[in-house]
């Protein structure tokens, strides 16, 4: 039986964690993000769409770097979050969610959107006539309609989440139980003498959890689109 | 009651329409691109006009000049689609409550056993919308429309996606609504045996304006509006009554005004309201009452005209007891037999030439 160490617990469990903040934290802004992209035409949209899908482009290194100026304790965001709010970012489990986050965003934005702009909108007329506004006509019939989407946008963030490396080392470093992720931890044993074998286990752990995500993913997409077909 | 007043440009087409829809089924009939759907849109307030008013129960839903344009979602219309437009996620029952669900208790006039006993339903409550066949869909589409109380029913052409067998299935099934539940119904279509079974008043279409309006048997049976109605369809409606049968020899016989005509047996019961479309290449006109002949319906008339139509074909339109029937003709039949208006005539009909399809059950619903 294949039993963990401590210091390797200590890596999933935070990775798992600070994946789950990130795709939790993000959804709500994924959603609004990928209907704007799917449903609205306004002056720059092509520079929003461009913002959005920034992070997939430039090197995570930069992402984190920015996010570090802005939302260090010295950033003009993070200054305030700190005096105002007590909160700290920078160098803590909530810095790595949010590089994640950031990172990982257009990946899921995409997911959705084309979902989005799969949806017939004559159903949605069809509810309106129903009596359904338009903000209720969403969450009763449009959402549903692009579960399968957001599944996978879901699964997609979370995905990248658990690889981020480059965003989070750069903004929050590599501290013990607190932003050492599974990558991170795993460079960190590349870099000492000897560390070989421990590495090597934490890739095949890192190969799991990536499979054992995928497979949950196909597995609940294929059970939303059987719900939609009628079974 | 509906009052309409539009005017709506879209693209090179021009919908200028001014109509009223009282009770009962009122169709929209003409061809497509006349604006039979922008007109039922503009009502439901998925399209919007340019300029006039739309007045359902007093209720103005909208007025361009007043700045009125009330939302789909409060205009308290039901709309059945073309394509049945079931939420696929949802099962047929929570489909058929998902207008009913968001009117006040109050307000609720229809009720869901009702429309599941109406339209035959009961047995798909449970399953999802993909899995039932297309006159299936369109029932549960009817219902729910139907269930969201409306105080006028919208349907565009509800059996146009179905194929003979299922339209058949359904058409009872609208007809029988329509005087059940009391709701005005605006009916789009562009299939002559749905007006005939349904509509009350007839409205035609042509180029987004309405070229006629009133009673539907009138409408039909006015030679001026051939054109609209097809030179197909030319012909008369008329009212009748099922005043017997003959099993034996399978004939029923249906009374009208101007006489009575025998027809293939008919299911229905004597005394039974039908309305009877009598096409003009059926009637055949003698000037004496033929001695030896198989044909049965024997109707005497005068005629009121003579009017030439296409192919050296003349119609001839004849008063049969305050009925008009019409009757195309050879014009060498017409010149041999000197008809002119005035003249006695006699108007032949021959029981196999009236289908089935051209019998429609009128009778009100009791209880």
């Amino acid at each position: 039986m294949f039993a963990m160490t401590p210091l390797e617990q200590e890596a999933v469990t935070l990775s798992l964690l600070v994946s789950g903040w990130a795709v939790a934290g993000s959804l709500p802004f994924g959603i609004l993000c990928a209907w704007v992209l799917a449903r609205t035409d306004f002056p720059g949209k092509t520079i929003f769409d461009g913002l959005i899908h920034l992070p997939l482009v430039l090197p995570p290194v930069v992402v984190g770097y920015v996010l570090l100026v802005m939302l260090g304790r010295k950033g003009p965001v993070g200054a305030v979050l700190h005096d105002w709010f007590g909160l700290t970012i920078a160098f803590t489990w909530k810095g790595a969610a949010i590089a994640s986050a950031v990172i990982s965003f257009p990946l899921m934005v995409r997911a959705i959107r084309l979902s989005l702009e799969g949806v017939d909108r004559r159903l949605e007329q069809a509810a309106r006539t129903l009596g359904c506004g338009p903000v209720r006509t969403f969450f009763t019939v449009t959402l549903p309609l692009v579960t399968p989407g957001l599944l996978s946008g879901i699964i997609l963030g979370f995905a990248r989440s658990l690889s981020e490396f480059g965003a989070t080392i750069t903004f929050v470093s590599n501290i013990p139980g607190e932003t050492r992720t599974l990558p991170i931890a795993l460079y960190a044993l590349t870099q000492v003498p000897g560390g070989d074998d421990a590495a090597l286990r934490l890739c095949l752990i890192s190969v799991a959890v990536a499979f054992a995500a995928l497979l949950a993913s196909e597995i609940l997409s294929r059970r939303a689109q059987a719900r939609l077909m009628g079974n | 009651m509906l009052t309409l007043s539009v005017q709506r440009r879209q693209g090179d087409f021009r919908l200028d329409l001014d109509l009223s829809a009282g009770p009962g089924v009122t169709a929209l009939f003409g061809p497509s691109g006349s604006g039979k759907t922008s007109a039922i849109n503009v009502v439901a307030g998925l399209a919007r006009p340019d300029s006039g008013r739309v007045v359902v129960d007093g209720r103005v839903l909208f007025d361009a000049a007043a700045g009125i344009d009330v939302p789909p979602e409060k205009r308290r219309l039901g709309y059945v689609f073309q394509e049945h437009r079931l939420f696929p996620h949802l099962s047929v029952r929570q489909n058929l409550l998902f207008g009913w669900k968001r009117i006040p208790v109050s307000e609720r006039s229809v009720e869901l056993d009702a429309v599941i006993e109406v339209l035959g339903i009961a047995s798909l409550l449970d399953r999802r919308p993909a899995g039932l066949s297309g006159g299936e869909k369109q029932r549960v589409a009817i219902g729910r429309a139907l269930l969201a109380s409306p105080r006028i029913l919208l349907m565009d052409e509800p059996l146009a996606s179905l194929d003979a067998n299922r339209k058949a299935e359904v058409l009872p099934f609208i007809a029988d609504m329509a005087r059940r539940f009391a709701v005005p119904i605006l009916y789009v279509s562009h299939a002559m045996d749905e007006v005939l079974h349904l509509a009350d008043t007839l409205v035609l279409m042509e180029d987004g304006h309405a070229a006629a309006c009133g009673p539907t048997e009138d409408i039909l049976s006015r030679a001026d509006l051939r054109h609209l109605t097809g030179h197909g369809e030319a012909g008369a409606v008329i009212r009748a009554t099922v005043s017997g049968h003959r099993d034996e020899h399978g004939v029923t016989a249906l009374a009208f005004t101007g006489g009575t005509v025998l027809v293939g047996r008919v299911d229905l019961p004597v005394g039974a309201s039908v309305r009877l479309r009598i096409h003009a290449r059926d009637i055949a006109l003698a000037l004496d009452v033929p001695g030896h002949v198989s044909i049965r319906n024997i109707l005497a008339g005068r005629v009121v005209s003579v009017t030439p139509s296409v192919d050296h074909l003349v119609d001839v339109m004849l008063d049969c007891g305050g009925q008009t029937i019409w009757s195309r003709i050879t014009s060498l039949a017409q010149s041999n037999l000197c008809l002119r208006p005035g003249m006695r005539a006699f108007a032949l009909l021959k029981a196999v030439t009236v289908a089935r399809s051209d019998i429609a059950d009128r009778s009100p619903i009791e209880g």
